[in-house]
């Protein structure tokens, strides 16, 4: 293996249009033989430093050299010896599996002599072999995204560029592909992955950390949460409110982040500072704080500089909501919804009592979003009830929906409505009207920070401040129930902390939350989570619980991906079984 | 690292690599419902309808016949009114009657024959009739007062014949050449062929690209080794022949089920229409690369070709009747040469002079479309 760079970028910085560039002179270097990061939220600029790489853009200053070529110069030569699998695949859905490979083959040139054995090794690397005739729109996540794979490595390209190949796939076909890459390494390839994950990027052998088209760190990841190394606490023992505590640690000096996890509270401290002692309730149990090995989200948080405070003025504007009958605030008993033959949820039922986080977790497609649309009274149960604060949502759907607040994926927003125009048209959409719709958007614009915004149209918002918006408006009727569909998928982790310190804090006055989400580590911030998998749910209790229940000699303290991982496993043991 | 230095060729393997983009473009068609709905079911509604819906024949306009004074004359008059074929003729005896008829518009016109006229007629001066029509819709208003002046010359010209009982000197006998029943079907089911190769050419190719640019397919196609050019010929050609084969369609449903008369050659038939898949295929391609996205593809590809293919091409309405700036608006538009080309294929036979200067145009107005479209379509992203 030679020390030359695969990937040479210098100084380049890309514009679309006007505003801040996409990219802001990046430099970098890509070597072959390990897997680089290329790291950030949605909008940092990732796919966009891929696309130069490829060719298939030019830098508007500055220069990509890859594998020996100039990008503006010699793209064919690039596009000869790469493999490039972009963020959906780049798959023809109507051909099958075959078909695809096929094709590919063709444009990539592969010898038909060799077409035999590299079919049969690449069929066999990513278990494909018994789909060969199905279309590759029939595929799931994970398979489409081997097939991929396997498309963009046909003739053995030197450099392998992935575009987000992790997102919307369960983590079992996640930590299988990943394997698969690091294999290919060892032959001397060299991989380009990118992710908003930061649980990912910690498995890398070297990133690119970029944030607003800029470039925050290159190295190895070890070295980034290295700069974090022995600040990074774990407070256990807290006992009673633990949200309220966080808030109150986090609005002290020396406190860098601080995030719920599981039963325990995780704190990032300034150097030197130590981390402070929360209250006990219990006298059995004292709060002790342990140092723990840092996460690459705290050494992010660290280098931009930390979290925000603990506190939430949409929290204190929240009337609190008293715990009268004891009675759960969201019920489902048995909710099936059958698509065809097809099921997509299949006797889901929990139940979350006032002033609690109910996370439902799992991959894209497993089931969550129908769960969800039947609770919110979007989608009619085949079978099974639900029900919010009390109300049937067959019989009551609507009184139910104007105790539910309801944010979904993708904040779906008017883009073409101002942020003004967002906030009155949901107003209105929840029936406040006169005195107290003007103070409620006006509180929702202090709040937020909007005033500077009020004309902008939502659609040119930048993600952070969709996010915003969106919660904006389903909190505007102050609702006893919120719904969120993906809250922080793809945001940065700034904009993160702020959004789970305002849920915290609403949590604390009585307002009971169910969210779905895919990230494992948003799940910690759960009280109860249920894992759904292929539309059934297949393990409920505290993310705690469920980490003990998959804790052994060989793994003593599981992450909630290895928790989930072997919980999968055991329920499809047990059917197989069955 | 030891694989093989990679070449850089993209000319060899050039012939595997076109064939393979076309092998998988005509695995889309034949897998995907929309291009079949497109290519096969749309035109086949679009030719019923033109077939048996619509007809530009007129039969039997509705109108009102006032005669003031009744005399032998006027009676003889209104007679030949009531005879004519073109006219279904409601009789009164005062204009006020009709008003309200010709206002909801029950009737499409109002002739009047005044109580003077058989005085006027007798006096040797020339009598005057009055025609009132609707306004609101010219081409009736034009269609009444021609044929109510016909009528009223013909029966003036057969008075004549009778008093003088002899034939007149000068007798004028129609005949029309190459559609002797004057069967609008017979030029609209040729001229509804372009419309359904437009639909093809364009709507469905700047459909198909747009999709790709949308799946992604498009960008990972980029980044291997084909070319640009290779890219754009390997989704021409299918769609070129699958223009071809939903033209044949038609033209065996017009010959065979509507009995339209197909008096030229097989081969300026082909000729003809495939020079007009250029420009048709080229305009398609412009578009997707232009807006690499399917609604405003196929909002663009209606409104920028099937709208002009049926609307100034001379296909429903005359061109020589339109405004002048309108008139220039036709002279880019292909299916203004296609169309009049394949009606004399159909109706009349192989006039070559006419279809070169045709096939000419249109091979013209393709490649500025195809200049544009390749420009357009550089291996570059955004």
């Amino acid at each position: 293996m030679t020390d030359e760079p695969f990937v040479r970028i210098s100084g380049v910085v890309k514009r679309f249009g006007k505003g801040a560039p996409a990219l802001d002179h990046i430099d970098g270097e890509i070597l072959g033989g390990r897997i680089t990061g290329l790291v950030g939220p949605d909008g940092a600029g990732k796919t966009t430093l891929i696309r130069l790489m490829t060719g298939l853009m030019l830098p508007d200053e500055g220069k990509v050299d890859v594998l020996g070529f100039d990008t503006a110069k010699d793209p064919a030569g690039i596009q000869a010896s790469i493999g490039y699998m972009p963020q959906r695949f780049g798959l023809y859905e109507d051909l099958s599996v075959q078909e695809n490979l096929d094709l590919y083959a063709d444009l990539r040139g592969l010898p038909l002599a060799e077409r035999t054995a590299t079919y049969d090794e690449l069929l066999e690397f990513t278990d494909l072999k018994r789909f060969t005739s199905r279309l590759a729109g029939k595929l799931s996540g994970g398979m489409k995204q081997k097939l991929g794979l396997a498309c963009a490595l046909l003739r053995k390209p030197r450099l392998l560029l992935l575009d987000e190949p992790g997102v919307g796939v369960d983590p079992i076909s996640r930590r299988d592909l990943w394997k698969m890459v690091e294999n290919l390494t060892a032959s001397g390839i060299g991989v380009v992955w990118s992710t908003a994950y930061l649980d990912e990027a910690e498995a890398c052998d070297g990133v690119l950390l970029l944030n607003e088209g800029k470039l925050l760190f290159a190295g190895a990841p070890s070295e980034l949460t290295g700069r974090v190394a022995d600040r990074v606490f774990k407070v256990s023992g807290v006992t009673g409110r633990r949200r309220e505590t966080l808030a109150r640690f986090l609005d002290k000096d020396g406190v860098v982040d601080g995030v719920i996890q599981g039963e325990a509270i995780r704190l990032v401290m300034a150097p030197g500072a130590t981390p402070p002692s929360a209250p006990s309730e219990n006298a059995g149990v004292t709060p002790q704080a342990t140092v723990t090995p840092p996460r690459f989200e705290d050494a992010f948080i660290d280098m931009l500089g930390g979290g925000p405070g603990g506190h939430s003025k949409l929290a204190e504007a929240q009337k609190p909501f008293a715990n009268e009958s004891g009675k759960p605030v969201i019920e489902a008993h048995g909710l099936t919804k059958r698509f065809g033959d097809f099921t997509a949820a299949d006797d889901i039922t929990f139940d979350i009592p006032r002033g609690q986080i109910f996370g439902l977790l799992g991959p894209n497609g497993a089931g969550k979003s129908t769960t969800f649309k039947m609770l919110c009274g979007l989608l009619k149960p085949s079978a099974g009830e639900g029900r919010v604060a009390g109300f049937d949502l067959r019989r009551d759907a609507a009184e139910a929906r104007n105790r539910l607040g309801y944010m979904a994926q993708k904040f779906s927003l008017y883009g073409d409505l101002s942020v003004a125009q967002n906030l009155n048209f949901f107003a209105g959409v929840y029936g406040l009207s006169g005195e107290r719709k003007k103070e409620r958007t006006q509180l929702m614009v202090e709040i937020f920070g909007f005033g500077r915004l009020l004309a902008m149209s939502a659609k040119d918002l930048p993600l952070g401040l969709k996010q915003r918006l969106a919660l904006a408006c389903a909190v505007l009727h102050e609702p006893e129930a919120l719904f969120l569909d993906e809250p922080t998928s793809g945001v940065d982790p700034i904009t993160r902390r702020e959004f789970w310190t305002h849920i915290n804090g609403l949590v604390e006055k009585g307002v009971t939350v169910l969210v779905t989400t895919h990230f494992m580590d948003e799940a910690e911030y759960c009280d109860r989570i249920s894992l759904i998998y292929r539309g059934r749910s297949i393990a409920l209790g505290s993310p705690d619980d469920l980490k003990k229940q998959v804790a052994d000699a060989a793994c003593p303290d599981p992450t909630m991906e290895d928790a989930f991982i072997a919980l999968v496993q055991r329920s499809e043991e047990r059917q197989a079984a069955a | 690292m030891s694989s093989p230095a990679p070449i850089a060729a993209p000319t060899t393997g050039r012939g595997r690599r076109f064939a393979a983009l076309v092998r998988k473009e005509s695995y889309q068609i034949v897998r995907d419902p929309s291009s079949i709905l497109i290519a096969f079911v749309l035109p086949l509604i679009l030719l019923f309808l033109f077939g048996y819906g619509v007809s530009l024949d007129t039969t039997q306009t509705r109108i009102g016949l006032v005669v003031e004074q009744e005399t032998p004359l006027t009676r003889d008059l209104a007679a030949g009114f009531q005879a004519s074929r073109y006219f279904s003729v409601s009789l009164g005896r005062d204009r006020r009657d009709f008003e309200d008829d010709l206002v909801l518009g029950r009737i499409r016109g109002l002739v009047i024959i005044p109580a003077r006229f058989e005085a006027d007629h007798a006096a040797g001066q020339h009598p005057t009739l009055q025609v009132l029509v609707d306004g609101s819709d010219p081409n009736t208003a034009n269609f009444v007062q021609n044929y109510a002046q016909a009528t009223v010359a013909n029966w003036e010209r057969q008075r004549l014949e009778q008093d003088a009982g002899r034939p007149p000197a000068i007798s004028t006998e129609q005949r029309f050449w190459f559609n002797p029943e004057l069967t609008s079907r017979n030029f609209l089911v040729p001229g509804s062929i372009a419309i359904v190769m437009t639909l093809v050419g364009t709507l469905l190719t700047s459909l198909v690209v747009a999709r790709e640019w949308e799946r992604g397919t498009m960008e990972a196609m980029m980044a291997t080794p084909v070319s640009a050019a290779e890219l754009l010929a390997g989704k021409l050609l299918p769609y070129f022949l699958l223009g071809l084969t939903s033209m044949t369609l038609c033209v065996l449903l017009a010959v065979f089920l509507f009995g339209v008369p197909f008096r030229g050659s097989v081969a300026a038939l082909y000729a003809l229409s495939a020079t007009f898949l250029m420009p048709a295929l080229g305009q398609g391609l412009l578009i997707s690369a232009a807006t690499k996205n399917q609604f405003l593809a196929s909002q663009l590809a209606l409104i920028s070709a099937f709208l002009p293919a049926f609307l100034l091409s001379g296909f429903l309405f005359e061109i020589n009747s339109m405004p002048t700036v309108i008139q220039w608006i036709t002279f880019i538009v292909p299916a203004r040469y296609l169309i009049p080309s394949l009606q004399t294929v159909f109706l009349a036979g192989d006039i070559w002079p006419m279809f070169l200067q045709s096939i000419a145009v249109m091979l013209l107005i393709g490649c500025v479309f195809f200049v544009l479209a390749a420009r357009s379509t550089r291996k570059r992203i955004g």
